[in-house]
């Protein structure tokens, strides 16, 4: 039995066992996986700790990607605003920063705006999943830092995005 | 006639490549590459003969050389190459007209550069008609030898004048930015340049993005965002002193999108602090904002002046897709201007305020487009594609300055207002985006 399918399995325990903790469960995840089809926020009555920041499969993935011109936070990425929401509730001294990107379409200053509404788009989920607004700062980078240069939708796709940074964990 | 065209655009690209190399300083940045893209048989020939030098050194500059090349990007005139050049005079009463007759030439420039001493040169130049055999201008600069291409371009100017009734913007100057590197060791840096690409200067640097540099209307300072302390900051630099002023810095939001009054008083910026991105209004001496736009949902950006300074143009998505709006400078409902093309955005203004060029996407091709707003806001296509940005107008509107990809660089294309005759500016190294065209310079 491989790693990822032993993870997968232990998250599927812990969500019909409520006794597991969090942390214990989450520790010895290494591949970071797709998230499991599963819909609630990690186990609510473990806390998180600024370690599960480099191990939890869910915290650590730190990117949501949007569609073109679209501001709206895909289905697939729910789980990832349930969990850092409920890191940023279990560590109210973290702070957080969401940087807002675009591809290269369209001008320069407009894609600063655009880069800000989806920084506020995944503030606004974070916040409805329980996240404090004065844990979240948003900064619009535009289509000034692409991750990938080639002019073509699958880079696009890559350059839409958000980036989650903890300034303070 | 598109043949000889080609010919001379690739001669002339190696010429200036060769001054380029030549004129390339230490502490200068680095040189723009210049290279001509299409040609107009439309345009009115003209010879400009080599100036004969009357003693003294070697010039720096060849300064029908210059003229030349201003001429030929503009797209109104057709220089004749210096190869096809049979005759050399310097003077009006050497000119054999039968010979430029019989070269189809309809104007003739000819000048002679005289050492005028203590390190100064007299340039003096005639402008004659070959078919009226007529003078039609006799002018002199006097001027230090660095600043001969500066003299060539106020020569070029004057002529293109005489001839067109239109003001010449070639003595004018450029601002771009450019990104040299990859990734975090990307340098930005704000040049300034000559309308020619020549002599460019290097007036702000950072490792963060720069961008949307704004000329104040007297020329003397540039409005500019830098995220060098993180966020998206605005300043204001005066070019010649270096020194600057932070002039919007809310730390929360973006602070973008400089546009001057054209009284240079205020400034129109683009800021998000209070929610989404709306235009404000900044009192340069007062320091007060005043909120513009009242949209609450919306991305309001890109804001431009009408040149009376009693509207402001910008860009907004309230209707779904970007769109140029029009308001009154003293707040009030804003107008939807543009309806044609998918998107329109960052809007620039002409000197008259009847042209508006702006970057309409369609799919995922966006082209410098001009409306015409006495023509009934009749749209027309002045660029290719496919990523074309950032459209700039010369003081006199006679030509635009834009930004485009070639490949994954970044380089800028001054191209005629009509679309047909392209110039392309490329940096050696790294990219080449944002352009701003200056306005007149004061003598």
């Amino acid at each position: 039995m491989n790693k990822t399918v032993r993870v997968a399995l232990v998250a599927l325990l812990c969500v019909g066992a409520a006794a597991c903790t969090k942390k214990q469960e989450v520790k010895p995840q290494q591949p970071a996986p797709e998230p499991a089809a599963q819909t609630q926020a990690p186990v609510s009555n473990g806390k998180y700790t600024p370690a599960d920041l480099t191990t939890d499969a869910c915290l650590k993935q730190r990117v949501v990607y949007f569609d073109f011109n679209k501001t709206e936070i895909k289905p697939e990425f729910q789980q990832i605003m349930a969990c850092h929401a409920k890191y940023l509730q279990d560590r109210p001294t973290a702070q957080m920063r969401l940087e807002g990107n675009t591809d290269e379409r369209g001008t320069r200053e407009y894609n600063l705006g655009l880069g800000e509404r989806r920084g506020n788009a995944v503030s606004s989920a974070l916040q409805a999943d329980g996240a404090s607004a004065s844990q979240i700062s948003v900064i619009s980078y535009g289509k000034e830092k692409p991750v990938c240069r080639e002019h073509n939708e699958d880079c696009w796709s890559k350059n839409r995005r958000v980036e989650i940074v903890y300034t303070a964990e | 006639m598109i043949k000889p065209m080609r010919k001379l655009s690739s001669r002339f690209a190696l010429i200036l490549l060769a001054l380029a190399a030549l004129l390339a300083g230490p502490a200068a940045a680095q040189s723009l590459n210049v290279d001509i893209v299409g040609g107009l048989k439309t345009a009115t020939p003209i010879v400009v003969v080599p100036f004969a030098q009357q003693g003294g050194t070697p010039l720096p500059t060849d300064v029908a050389d210059v003229i030349r090349n201003d001429f030929n990007r503009s797209g109104k005139f057709r220089a004749l190459a210096k190869s096809d050049i049979v005759e050399q005079p310097s003077r009006g009463a050497d000119i054999k007209f039968a010979t430029w007759r019989l070269l189809k030439q309809d104007y003739i420039t000819v000048g002679r550069i005289i050492d005028a001493g203590g390190g100064m040169l007299r340039v003096e130049y005639e402008l004659w008609d070959v078919n009226k055999q007529q003078s039609l201008l006799a002018q002199a600069f006097t001027a230090p030898a660095g600043d001969l291409r500066g003299v060539a371009h106020q020569i070029a100017d004057q002529i293109y004048q005489k001839i067109t009734g239109v003001r010449g913007a070639f003595w004018t100057r450029i601002a771009y930015i450019t990104a040299v590197g990859l990734g975090d060791h990307t340098t930005y840096s704000l040049i300034v340049a000559d309308s020619d690409g020549y002599n460019p200067q290097v007036v702000a640097r950072s490792k963060e993005s720069l961008l949307s540099p704004a000329w104040s209307p007297d020329g003397k300072k540039i409005a500019y965002v830098s995220f060098e302390s993180g966020n998206s900051n605005i300043y204001v630099q005066d070019i010649s002193t270096g020194s600057r002023q932070l002039v919007e810095s809310h730390p929360r939001g973006i602070n973008g999108a400089p546009a001057w009054s054209p009284d240079g008083t205020k400034l129109a910026v683009a800021l998000s602090f209070a929610g989404n991105l709306n235009i404000y209004v900044l009192d340069l001496a007062t320091r007060k904002e005043t909120r513009l736009t009242t949209n609450n949902l919306a991305i309001n950006t890109e804001p431009v002046w009408a040149p009376d300074g009693q509207s402001i143009y910008f860009t907004s998505d309230r209707s779904g897709q970007p769109q140029i709006y029009q308001i009154p400078a003293t707040g009030g409902s804003a107008q939807r201007i543009t309806f044609q093309g998918q998107n329109n955005a960052k809007a620039a203004v002409s000197y008259d305020g009847k042209q508006l060029a702006m970057v309409q996407g369609n799919g995922n091709v966006y082209r410098i487009a001009i409306m015409d707003r006495s023509l009934g806001d009749q749209v027309r296509f002045i660029s290719p594609g496919p990523l074309d940005d950032s459209p700039s107008f010369a003081p006199n509107a006679s030509m635009l300055l834009y930004a485009a990809t070639d490949g994954r660089r970044g380089v800028l294309y001054a191209v005629s207002n009509d679309g047909l005759v392209r110039q392309r500016l490329v940096l050696a190294d790294g990219n080449v985006q944002e352009p701003a065209w200056g306005p007149y310079r004061q003598r």
